[in-house]
């Protein structure tokens, strides 16, 4: 009886008692039904496989035009980059300030961020938990806004569909770039937060 | 609700929860992480919202968002089309990306707090309501419409110059359903809707 660890439901938030399960055992949630542990299974190894996939998909992400614009028999194909570098040429500075945090800053800040936590949970870190775990809050809550240049292309790719005067195709480089959005979601929903405390803990003791 | 233990989802500080106020939140002490918000009428409000949510997304899907002019040419564009047109041109995944992001989960998000709540608020549970309210936590992470708008507007600009763009009544409706959609999520109380569900289970 003295081994009864509190472990929190992970999708209806109840406190249960239970006796000290390891890593690989579960129990049943008796309120919600979901099965229960006390930290997300195999959490740093799944965050590693999403981030690490994220990243290789990335380079491609980029090199890759995103759409291809064809009018009066000319293609004009365009990368996630050159798509910012011609609204700053047209004077759309605030737009491609948009595109480019949601497109550039945020996969590439949400990436650098999700390594840091994981390293820093692997390293045993005891430094700033409070700080890591906003980190954490914030990557998790910015990660969707990367989506602005799949919605582009999908609307343009529909509005401009007038055969030989103009039409847009979808690029190579729109398929790699929603990989990237997808694995960095799952990335950060693979990472558990409490792992950063479990250390932090010990210090205490 | 007084007293009751609960831990932090974030760092797995157990807390007491103290008495809140209506409108009024607990964090945690450590890491200041949300344990609870309390919402005034939150079942009433979360229904009001969802319903009014639901029309304007039938509006939102039924009617083109944007047409475009150019040469005397006129081309609509409803999401459906969007997300037909990338399937056509062998993007696929890009497609079922846009169409989960953008039509399925917000319908299934509204659909199922309907599903839920409308029979909690008239004392019962519907059949599966504790696995469809899980299911329905799943399905609010993948729902992007508000950044389909930035979307919207960023594709307005980039065309501004080659065409003329004429913004359809679906336009209005989507641009509605982005702060509805929010207060139904804001406005539901997942707590006090888990120890309905739980005790009637």
């Amino acid at each position: 009886m003295t081994s009864e660890v509190l472990t929190g439901c992970h999708e209806c938030h109840l406190t249960l008692r239970l006796p000290a399960l390891d890593e690989r055992q579960e129990a049943l949630c008796p309120r919600c039904g979901a099965a229960v542990h006390r930290r997300k299974v195999n959490s740093i190894a799944r965050t590693w496989a999403y981030l690490l996939g994220a990243a290789v998909f990335y380079i491609p992400a980029n090199l890759f035009p995103v759409m291809t614009v064809i009018s009066l028999g000319k293609a004009q194909s365009d990368t996630i980059l050159s798509g910012v570098i011609y609204l700053l040429l047209h004077d759309m500075w605030p737009l491609a300030l948009v595109v480019f945090a949601a497109s550039v800053v945020v996969p590439l800040a949400k990436l650098v961020a999700l390594i840091y936590l994981v390293v820093s949970v692997q390293i045993g870190s005891r430094s700033r938990p409070a700080d890591r775990t906003r980190i954490y809050r914030i990557t998790e809550a910015v990660g969707r806004w990367s989506m602005v240049d799949i919605y582009v292309v999908t609307i343009l790719v529909a509005l401009v569909n007038l055969g030989n005067l103009a039409t847009i195709e979808a690029g190579l480089g729109a398929v790699f770039f929603g990989a990237v959005v997808v694995l960095t979601i799952l990335a950060a929903d693979s990472f558990d937060p409490r792992l950063i405390w479990d250390r932090a803990e010990l210090n205490d003791v | 609700m007084t007293g009751e233990l609960v831990l932090c989802h974030d760092c797995d500080l157990p807390n007491r929860l103290g008495e809140v106020p209506e409108g009024g939140a607990a964090r945690c002490p450590r890491c200041n992480g949300l344990l609870y918000r309390k919402v005034p009428d939150s079942i009433d409000r979360t229904i009001a919202f969802a319903t009014g949510g639901l029309v304007l997304f039938v509006v939102a899907n039924a009617f083109p968002f944007l047409s475009m002019e150019m040469r005397g040419n006129v081309t609509e564009t409803t999401l459906a089309t969007g997300v037909r047109t990338l399937f056509r041109d062998e993007r696929p995944l890009v497609g079922s990306l846009v169409l989960l992001t953008t039509i399925l989960a917000p319908f299934l998000h509204l659909v199922l707090t309907l599903y839920v709540l409308l029979p909690l608020k008239l004392g019962t549970t519907a059949p599966a309501s504790r696995e469809l309210f899980r299911l329905l936590h799943q399905v609010q992470n993948w729902s992007m419409m508000e950044v389909f708008l930035i979307g919207i507007l960023v594709s307005l600009t980039k065309l501004a110059d080659m065409a003329s763009i004429i913004p359809g009544i679906a336009l209005w409706s989507f641009a509605l359903l982005i702060p509805v959609v929010a207060a139904a999520t804001a406005s539901l109380d997942t707590h006090l809707v888990w120890s309905r569900i739980g005790r009637q289970a």
